[in-house]
């Protein structure tokens, strides 16, 4: 049938099929020439740092550029016994190198990390090396054997089998408290030193009772904003909206002054009987500290997509409710509840992500026992200046979240989310 | 079983929200059981606010309302027992047409089968059977009016309340759809209040009708009477259309007043009149003037054609008559037309019965 229909041709001559494609084309081209600045935007500030971050928190090369003969001899080894003769050469001359550069203090401590003991030998190496001690004319094991026993020490050698591959996955064990063992197998680390999953955990059930918190409180006010005479609506709304413009830091900053064991809120109990003057509970520097200032903090996130949802629902169906034979409850709980539904997930999930990474609160206020795993990285990025863990636990911290993200979708259905 | 004809009863109603301005003044209705009774007004004339009251979602200032007897004023609205089609028909947006006619019964904690049973022939009542597991978004507009009577239904109220279900309807819809309704109360017998503020509607459905304006019952009688004989100018002007002449009375007997207007007499049906020397608007509705009456008229006059307006059944025919170019004549379309033209002068003649002299405007 279509090839005995006749072509549509445009006045000019040309296909109508074809001059539409072009058109469609130039159409195409121009969105996209709209949109590219802002996706070059988004590829230089999110997808390359995070590129970034991942190929940090697994980058091992640095050891693996320093010792490039050793690990080639070592590939032979069995890593049972003494390495033979050629690995000890090998490691002399790379060592040698690395002398020659000044870099062998790096390997010391690179080394340290994955076995305690390396710097003080390679240190007692470096200065037989400087002083040309090792004759290589004859065998050089028993030479570097010599200069210290824990050269003669199997695990040593093992230890550094273990940094040869160019990535390792050793500090995303370490951020969930586990390491490579000297087999190379992975083990947990001894129970009183297993801090990172406290911190996670802890995260979590902050992060998820802020969330509860928000969305018990919020549900009613974005109820009301919802369902109040404008007049009285828009002044509650500059009331819910009124912290979002003000500092972060100075709504920290004034839960610390309300808080504290002289502050006001203490002042207040001990005022009315509460509480005795000298046993003033401490609400700062503690998990209740925290969680106080982010429900605060995090509530606006919570009542703006109720509030959007809500605004939606009709007055008419609870009263359909209500005529059709539902008590005031049931109306509600059947019919009015389940259109927030909406609202409730996109409120949850947003709470809830920004409450896992949150960070200067805790800092502030959260003290010992109300720190999250975000201070934790902060630590590592300005303390111990080990970027590649801080990396490790940014990465673990997002994928974690968009586990979360994907939960949600099986439960409830992102396109079920309106945040507007 | 004899019909109850106080089922619904306003007693000496009044509401105000605000406690300054009364929305319904000393309201005084009687609605008889099994009865399609119209509350027909413009907007804000407080047939609403009447019908929210009833079915229990506002409260009376003054007053008591009763049902079947009880005074209902105190009983919130899940316990009255009353079914209600919203203006915008308020389905469940979340609920499946099963779900939403199950609703009501659910909530009485009916038995799945009864349930079953009873869903399956409100929804044969309004022939959407094979809807059930539609969402309330996927019908188009009449049906989800279908469901929503039919949610109303399904319970067996005594009492359906109907807020200008219509609305949002398209013309054929709506017409098709008020003969549905009609149909539907008269098969089952279900007491019907239906707010509208389309007079035709009103006309169309209903047993009864009461006018509102101004918080008040202006009139309630049955569609015929109301067209036919409205009791003050403000029912005459709102419901069908009207030729108007305000004047004087200058001289009245027991059927029949003379009227002057600035340069003429005309005579007129006294209704709300009493004496000589009040002012009075009278109403005429366009069909009962003719042109060139072959019978003796009591009222006949020239008027000159000012504009023919052709309508397929009708002819509107506006006219200068008496001093006003504003009056409107409905001529039928027959094979025996008239030819009717601009700037002609014709002759038209009615009755003085048809003439109502109602209270000035």
């Amino acid at each position: 049938m279509s090839s005995e229909t006749k072509q549509i041709l445009t006045t000019d001559g040309i296909p109508l099929e074809v001059s539409l494609k072009k058109a469609e084309k130039k159409n195409k081209i121009k969105a996209f020439l709209l949109v590219a600045p802002l996706l070059l935007f988004l590829i230089i500030t999110y997808v390359f740092p995070i590129g970034e971050m991942f190929s940090r928190s697994i980058d091992d090369k640095m050891i693996t550029n320093m010792l490039p003969n050793t690990f080639k001899k070592m590939e032979k080894w069995d890593g049972q016994e003494l390495p033979s003769e050629e690995v000890f050469a090998a490691f002399y001359y790379d060592f040698k190198v690395l002398v020659e550069k000044q870099e062998h203090g790096k390997l010391g401590q690179r080394l340290n990390k994955e076995k305690n003991g390396f710097n003080s030998i390679t240190k007692k190496l470096f200065r037989q090396v400087k002083r040309e001690k090792i004759d290589e004319s004859i065998n050089i094991k028993e030479q570097i054997m010599k200069v210290h026993k824990r050269w003669r020490n199997v695990e040593y050698w093992q230890a550094i089998k273990r940094t040869a591959p160019p990535y390792t996955m050793s500090k995303y064990l370490k951020g969930i408290d586990m390491y490579y063992a000297a087999d190379g197998s992975i083990t947990q680390v001894d129970e009183d030193r297993r801090i990172h999953r406290i911190l996670w955990l802890r995260t979590l059930e902050i992060a998820f009772f802020v969330t509860l918190f928000c969305f018990l409180m919020g549900y009613p006010i974005a109820h009301l904003l919802a369902t109040l005479p404008m007049k009285y609506s828009n002044l509650l709304m500059i009331c819910v909206l009124l912290p979002f413009w003000t500092s972060l830091l100075v709504r920290t900053a004034s839960w610390m002054i309300l808080l504290q064991q002289q502050g006001v809120v203490n002042d207040f109990f001990v005022m009315i009987g509460l509480v005795a003057d000298d046993s003033r509970p401490e609400m700062m520097y503690n998990k209740v500290g925290t969680y106080v200032a982010m429900t605060q903090i995090l509530l606006p996130f919570m009542v703006l997509p109720l509030y959007s949802v809500m605004k939606t629902i009709s007055p008419s169906l609870m009263r359909a409710g209500k005529s059709l034979g539902g008590t005031p409850f049931v109306a509600f709980w059947k019919v009015y509840f389940p259109l927030t539904i909406p609202g409730i997930g996109a409120g949850c999930l947003l709470v809830f992500i920004l409450a896992i990474g949150y960070y200067i609160t805790p800092a502030l206020v959260g003290g010992a026992s109300g720190t999250l795993i975000s201070n934790q990285i902060a630590f590592h990025m300005k303390q111990t200046l080990d970027w590649s863990f801080a990396s490790a636990m940014g990465l673990m911290l997002l994928s974690g979240v968009l586990v979360i993200y994907w939960i949600y979708n099986k439960l409830v259905g992102v396109d079920n989310i309106k945040l507007g | 079983m004899s019909k109850n004809p106080e089922f619904v009863k306003f007693d000496k109603v009044d509401k105000s929200y605000d406690g300054k301005v009364l929305v319904v003044k000393d309201l005084q209705l009687d609605i008889a059981e099994g009865e399609f009774i119209t509350m027909l007004g413009p907007s804000g004339s407080g047939k609403t606010t009447c019908l929210m009251m009833l079915a229990g979602f506002e409260t009376p200032t003054h007053g008591e309302i009763l049902l079947d007897g009880n005074i209902i004023s105190n009983i919130p609205p899940h316990k009255r027992g009353i079914g209600m089609v919203f203006q915008n028909y308020a389905l469940f947006p979340h609920m499946t047409v099963y779900e939403n006619l199950a609703f009501p019964l659910r909530v009485r904690k009916v038995e799945k089968d009864e349930i079953d049973k009873k869903v399956d022939k409100a929804l044969s009542m309004v022939s959407l059977k094979g809807f059930e597991t539609r969402m309330p978004a996927q019908l188009s507009g009449g049906q989800q009016q279908r469901v929503a009577v039919a949610r109303a239904l399904v319970f067996d109220p005594a009492v359906v309340l109907m807020d200008e279900p219509l609305g949002a309807l398209d013309k054929n819809l709506r017409e098709s759809m008020q003969y549905e309704i009609k149909h539907i109360h008269e098969s089952i017998g279900v007491t019907v209040v239906y707010v509208t503020h389309d007079q035709s509607e009103a006309l169309t459905m209903s047993n009864r009708i009461a006018v509102f304006n101004d918080g008040k019952v202006q009139q309630l009688s049955d569609p015929a009477e109301l067209y036919e004989k409205p009791v003050n100018s403000f029912v005459a002007e709102f419901i069908g259309e009207n030729n108007t002449f305000n004047g004087e009375v200058t001289d009245i007997s027991n059927d029949k007043c003379k009227v002057k207007l600035s340069n003429s007499e005309i005579l007129a049906n006294p209704i709300s009149v009493k004496s000589k020397g009040e002012k009075t608007t009278v109403s005429l509705r366009p069909e009962r003037a003719l042109i060139n009456p072959t019978d003796k008229m009591d009222n006949m006059f020239t008027g000159k054609i000012e504009e023919v307006i052709y309508h397929g059944d009708h002819t509107r025919v506006r006219l200068n008559l008496l001093g006003s170019s504003e009056f409107i004549l409905k001529v039928p379309n027959s094979t025996s037309n008239l030819e009717l033209k601009v700037r002609q002068d014709i002759n038209i003649g009615w009755n003085s019965i048809d003439a109502r002299a109602l209270d000035p405007k």
